[in-house]
């Protein structure tokens, strides 16, 4: 435990250095998101989603879509480059440090990360009013499960590639329509009953469904317990894989 | 014939005074076979060097040794342990500086110390408290605050070989440590090496450069396709593979090769190259005075002392090896 810590700790002293040029986009990208859609087309919206107002609506999917974005902007180029351009990862492989250790490290600060921009969203989001229940900062452990949920199986798949160009592969055909087709911007009843799987199989929509459920203060229900699972299970499976690809790598 | 009655106490126990005890090590990569099987002894204290053309199986043995590669089969003792099982508690206690600097660009010299030390479990105080020590020792107190990315290669050198010892490492393996370095840049490396051999920390490093080899090693291996090809140290292996001297003659011709023949007979060997012949011989003066005596007239003679580079390309081969 305390050497995957002394993993995490590097990855926090390297946040000292270079947090500056991330903590504007962490504080910027909210206060856009909620200016462009909320207010902006929120005004188009009339009467809402279901009684409740467009901006009001979508501010917990944007919570959790929030998530997702930190979990694959922490997942992709800085472990590729770990492992391809920096080579931190064998340094730390040749410290008495195990697999585990070493991606359990990286994996907590993402985590890290992951919680720090949910909040950031969330402080900015109840500056506009928009929360409704004080259930509202359970988002932030939703917002870790899907962070997890994604960056796991992130890690691994960019642990796996031999050019960083299979990252923006990821980005345009998983990232991209996992964003679009998972309850964020409207309800996924809207879909066709195709594009409605991309929801349901990938991780985002059962984070968005929790996320909403605790700041609009509704009950998900039995329903509430499937989408834990479902991304509890993203969760170990891709952890799994991860540890899976970086003994690969890193035990030769 | 009576048994040796002098033997020494160790021979009973091989392992206990080698710090790295390797028995038919053998490291295959799918049908690649990158270590075919060698025998290596490292003793406590001294400075041990594996020497070979690129793709011999150095690196390959250099991080089984670290125990970030388990071997395939063979014996391999690191410490007295095994590195299949006790990978963490060997890398406690050794120290490694890999052949690409492997820091991190975007913290200072000193942060590179102090978090490569908290991966040991040193404290805080204790990793900058050691931190400020080895950048000392390795000439960068003055760099301690700088970023690393735009130190120099020496420099950035230098730092991985003060990170490896940031845990006071029992040995120390160095893969090429002055690869890339410009001659004072390397000549430091040397300097500071020097110094730790001489603090009794065992040095293992990997070269194909062979004034290095010359300068550290109490005793090299010699390797070629994946087996060690010759042992000894460097004095050693000159006088099995080499004479004491060699002297070099560049004739004005095409064909050095017409001159073989005129030269027979001095020395132990001759080697014709493209652009010269070697002559291995005992008395350089006197060689020379013998082809002068047969009429011949080099545009150029030298006579020198016969290196570990007339060694190494004795037994591995002219053959560029890519």
């Amino acid at each position: 435990m305390t050497a995957m810590l002394s993993v995490l700790e590097f990855h926090l002293v390297n946040y000292r250095r270079t947090w500056r040029s991330s903590a504007l986009t962490t504080l910027v990208m909210p206060l856009l998101v909620m200016l462009g859609f909320g207010v902006g087309v929120g005004a188009y919206v009339e009467g809402g989603v279901g009684g409740v107002p467009y901006l009001d609506w979508i501010v917990p999917g944007l919570i959790a879509s929030t998530a997702l974005q930190a979990a694959v902007g922490e997942a992709t180029w800085p472990v590729f480059s770990y492992f391809e351009w920096l080579k931190v990862y064998f340094a730390q492989a040749a410290a008495p440090l195990r697999v585990a250790d070493i991606l359990g490290g990286h994996l907590a600060f993402m985590l890290f990360r992951i919680v720090l921009s949910a909040a950031v969203f969330l402080a900015v989001a109840a500056a506009f009013g928009t929360l409704h229940s004080w259930w509202a900062p359970l988002t932030l452990v939703v917002a870790l499960l899907v962070g997890l949920a994604v960056a796991a199986p992130t890690v691994a798949y960019a642990a796996s590639v031999s050019s960083d160009s299979y990252l923006i592969i990821l980005m345009r055909f998983a990232v991209l329509p996992m964003s679009l087709f998972s309850g964020v911007f409207f309800p996924i009843g809207s879909l066709p009953e195709l594009l409605r799987w991309v929801a349901y199989v990938f991780p985002l929509w059962h984070g968005v469904e929790l996320s909403r459920d605790a700041i609009l203060g509704t009950s998900p229900g039995l329903l509430g317990l499937v989408h834990v699972a479902c991304l509890l299970a993203w969760c170990a499976a891709g952890c799994l894989l991860a540890h899976v690809r970086f003994r690969r790598r890193l035990v030769i | 014939m009576e048994p040796h009655p002098t033997a020494p106490p160790a021979a009973q126990n091989p392992t206990e005074d080698f710090l790295i005890h390797a028995r038919g090590l053998v490291k295959r990569f799918g049908d690649f076979t990158a270590v075919d099987g060698i025998d290596v002894d490292v003793r406590r204290g001294e400075a041990f060097g594996f020497l070979g053309p690129n793709g011999a199986g150095k690196s390959s043995t250099m991080r089984m040794i670290g125990c970030v590669s388990p071997p395939t089969s063979g014996v391999l003792e690191i410490l007295g342990l095994d590195p299949r099982r006790d990978g963490p508690r060997i890398r406690a206690r050794l120290g490694v500086c890999p052949q690409l600097d492997n820091l991190d660009i975007e913290l200072t010299a000193r942060e590179n110390l102090t978090t490569y030390a908290r991966f040991f479990g040193i404290g805080r105080r204790e990793a900058r408290r050691r931190a400020d020590e080895l950048l000392e020792f390795v000439q960068l107190a003055e760099r301690a605050d700088s970023k690393v990315e735009p130190l120099s290669g020496g420099m950035k050198r230098r730092l991985t070989i003060a990170r490896a010892m940031v845990n006071q490492p029992e040995v120390v393996l160095l893969d090429e440590p002055t690869t890339g370095l410009d001659p004072q840049a390397r000549h430091l490396v040397w300097e500071r090496l020097f110094r730790l051999k001489q603090q009794g920390v065992t040095l293992v490093l990997t070269t194909h450069y062979m004034d290095e080899a010359e300068q550290l090693c109490d005793r090299l291996v010699v390797m070629d396709g994946g087996r060690i090809v010759a042992e000894g140290s460097p004095r050693e292996l000159i006088e099995r593979y080499s004479t004491r001297e060699v002297v070099e003659l560049r004739f004005n011709a095409d064909d050095q090769r017409a001159y073989a023949e005129k030269l027979d007979g001095i020395g132990e060997r001759l080697e014709v190259l493209p652009d010269r012949v070697l002559l291995y011989v005992d008395d350089g003066d006197e060689a020379t005075a013998e082809v002068h005596r047969r009429s011949l007239s080099p545009a150029s003679v030298l006579a020198r002392r016969s290196s570990l580079e007339d060694v190494f390309l004795h037994l591995t081969g002219r053959t560029l090896v890519d």
